[in-house]
């Protein structure tokens, strides 16, 4: 993959000057990179990777599963693109398998995923079934590995 | 015999809290998984048995084909290669091999801490070759031609550097190759770093006419693979030579440890990409600390091979014990001195990028700190 790509997904803020040493370009060449695959929609966007239960720890993140009978002309993109809306929901995914869309979703507490669950995408039309899972522990997202440090025993050699 | 300078420093911070160490010398990557799972297997079907004196017959044959693949020359693998415990192992049975009380070594420097020390263990002389920043720390024919005398027996070339990052390139080479041509004298090269080059390719001083029948050369899985663990490097020389290290070989060491065999199998059949990759993060390091250490005011010559910078510290008027001794209590960050690896690395401290980058920025910034509080003291 692209050597640029891969810094920016571990740290997208890292600055053009800093890329630049790091790529062995100048700060010129990496601006013209940056724009370019943001241009060609290859960057689509920068998001921040947060921790909201160091917050508040009753939040819950849930995958939910959904069954769906496909529309007429539009077969699943209307129905993915209304549950999109929802601020509470992080992800919509069309999934090939047992189930049809993926949906990550975060939120206060149980209750309110519980609720998010069966008033809003149960009664969607065309929705036939939903199968919940929470999320116990997180150990790597976005390709951050989030388990702590082992201790570093290596000598000095 | 002085215990190794490196040691020292690793006691101290090893007894401190919050110590943020650039001094290691062994990779931060885990041995690639298809050489663990190699190694597990190995556990779960087969016998572990000493094994063969010389190694197992299917790695002799896995080494010796790389060399030739890499390097273009070859080894018979019944006759001139051993497996030995780490490159340590191969540079101790080829100075006892060949040096006899009162013989010289020619040990270039800066270098890793062991070569004077395993000489003078046989009563052999350890002639210091200093070599030089203007140089990039490369050996010239200029820096060692006049300490030649009649009982210097060997060179011992230490490149890709630790601790300098120095390399040799074929040109560099040629004028020593062409030197040593001339008299009698071995080399021992020792190039445990040569798959971590920067830019460049790795040239060896076997591939020039005339050298592969006068050198030993000294290689490993710890750097490439990241397995220093595992305890495995070898060694090739002409026949005769390993012959005499064979015996010693077999005497004190009997076999290099079977399971790690059977791993560095698999090393060099699959891992060429997993090598490939950690470079790749190496050089990212490198330039980033290259960059930061001038930005900062202590030059730092680029170096293009191993995992250290090597920046001169001359300009804060400490020595290198000093300037180490002080970033360590003061601020909290582990350096080992370059003094630690002969009296030419006077002036230099050794900074190791098997970190990762945040790790690395964290210690620049400590180090930023450190520098700005010397500054003030000389107002």
């Amino acid at each position: 993959m692209n050597e640029l790509l891969k810094l920016l997904e571990k740290n997208a803020r890292t600055s053009n000057a800093e890329l630049a040493v790091l790529l062995g370009k100048t700060e010129q060449e990496v601006a013209d990179e940056i724009a370019k695959l943001e241009s060609d929609g290859v960057i689509k966007g920068y998001s921040t990777l947060i921790d909201y239960t160091a917050i508040n720890p009753n939040l819950v993140t849930a995958y939910i599963e959904l069954k769906v009978t496909p529309q007429a002309r539009t077969g699943f993109d209307d129905i993915a693109r209304f549950i999109s809306q929802f601020d509470e929901v992080k992800g919509v995914t069309l999934m090939s398998g047992a189930f049809d869309i993926g949906i990550t979703i975060i939120g206060e507490n149980l209750l309110v995923v519980s609720k998010f669950v069966s008033q809003h995408l149960a009664t969607i039309d065309g929705v036939v079934s939903t199968a919940t899972h929470f999320v116990l522990k997180t150990y790597k997202d976005n390709g951050l590995n989030l388990c702590p440090d082992e201790s570093d025993e290596r000598g000095m050699f | 015999m002085k215990p190794s300078g490196i040691r020292k420093f690793f006691d101290i911070a090893g007894k401190m809290k919050d110590v943020i160490s650039l001094g290691v010398g062994e990779p931060d990557f885990s041995t690639p998984w298809p050489i663990r799972k190699a190694a597990i297997e190995t556990l779960e079907r087969k016998q572990i048995i000493y094994g063969p004196n010389r190694g197992l017959a299917s790695l002799l044959s896995a080494i010796s084909e790389n060399i030739e693949k890499r390097l273009g020359v070859s080894y018979d693998k019944d006759s001139e290669l051993i497996v030995t415990v780490g490159g340590s192992e191969a540079i101790d049975i080829a100075l006892r091999s060949l040096i006899n009380p009162g013989d010289e070594v020619l040990v270039v420097e800066p270098c890793f801490v062991c070569y004077a020390p395993l000489v003078e263990l046989i009563g052999g002389v350890a002639v210091s070759v200093p070599t030089r920043l203007e140089n990039n720390f490369k050996l010239t024919l200029e820096d060692f031609k006049d300490k030649v005398t009649k009982r210097t027996k060997l060179i011992i070339l230490p490149f890709p550097n630790n601790p300098t990052g120095a390399i040799m390139t074929k040109e560099d080479l040629e004028p020593i190759a062409e030197f040593l041509r001339d008299t009698d004298i071995m080399v021992l090269s020792d190039e445990i770093y040569s798959e971590l080059t920067y830019g460049r390719k790795h040239f060896s001083i076997v591939q020039l006419p005339g050298m592969r029948e006068r050198t030993i050369y000294v290689n490993g899985f710890s750097k490439a693979y990241a397995m220093t663990g595992w305890r495995l490097g070898y060694v090739t020389a002409p026949a005769p030579v390993i012959k005499q290290m064979m015996k010693i070989h077999q005497y004190a060491i009997m076999c290099s440890p079977f399971v790690s065999q059977n791993a560095a199998i698999e090393a060099l059949m699959s891992c060429d990409e997993d090598v490939k990759k950690m470079t790749e993060e190496y050089d990212r390091r490198r330039r980033y600390l290259v960059n930061e250490f001038n930005r900062l005011g202590l030059t730092c010559f680029n170096p293009e091979g191993a995992f250290y910078v090597f920046p001169c510290i001359k300009s804060t008027g400490l020595s290198s014990e000093d300037f180490c001794e002080r970033l360590l209590y003061e601020k909290k960050v582990a350096a080992v001195p370059g003094s630690a690896f002969g009296d030419s690395g006077e002036g230099y401290i050794r900074i190791s990028y098997a970190y990762s980058l945040k790790h690395l920025k964290e210690a620049m910034s400590r180090i930023a700190l450190f520098l700005e509080d010397l500054k003030n003291e000389s107002k």
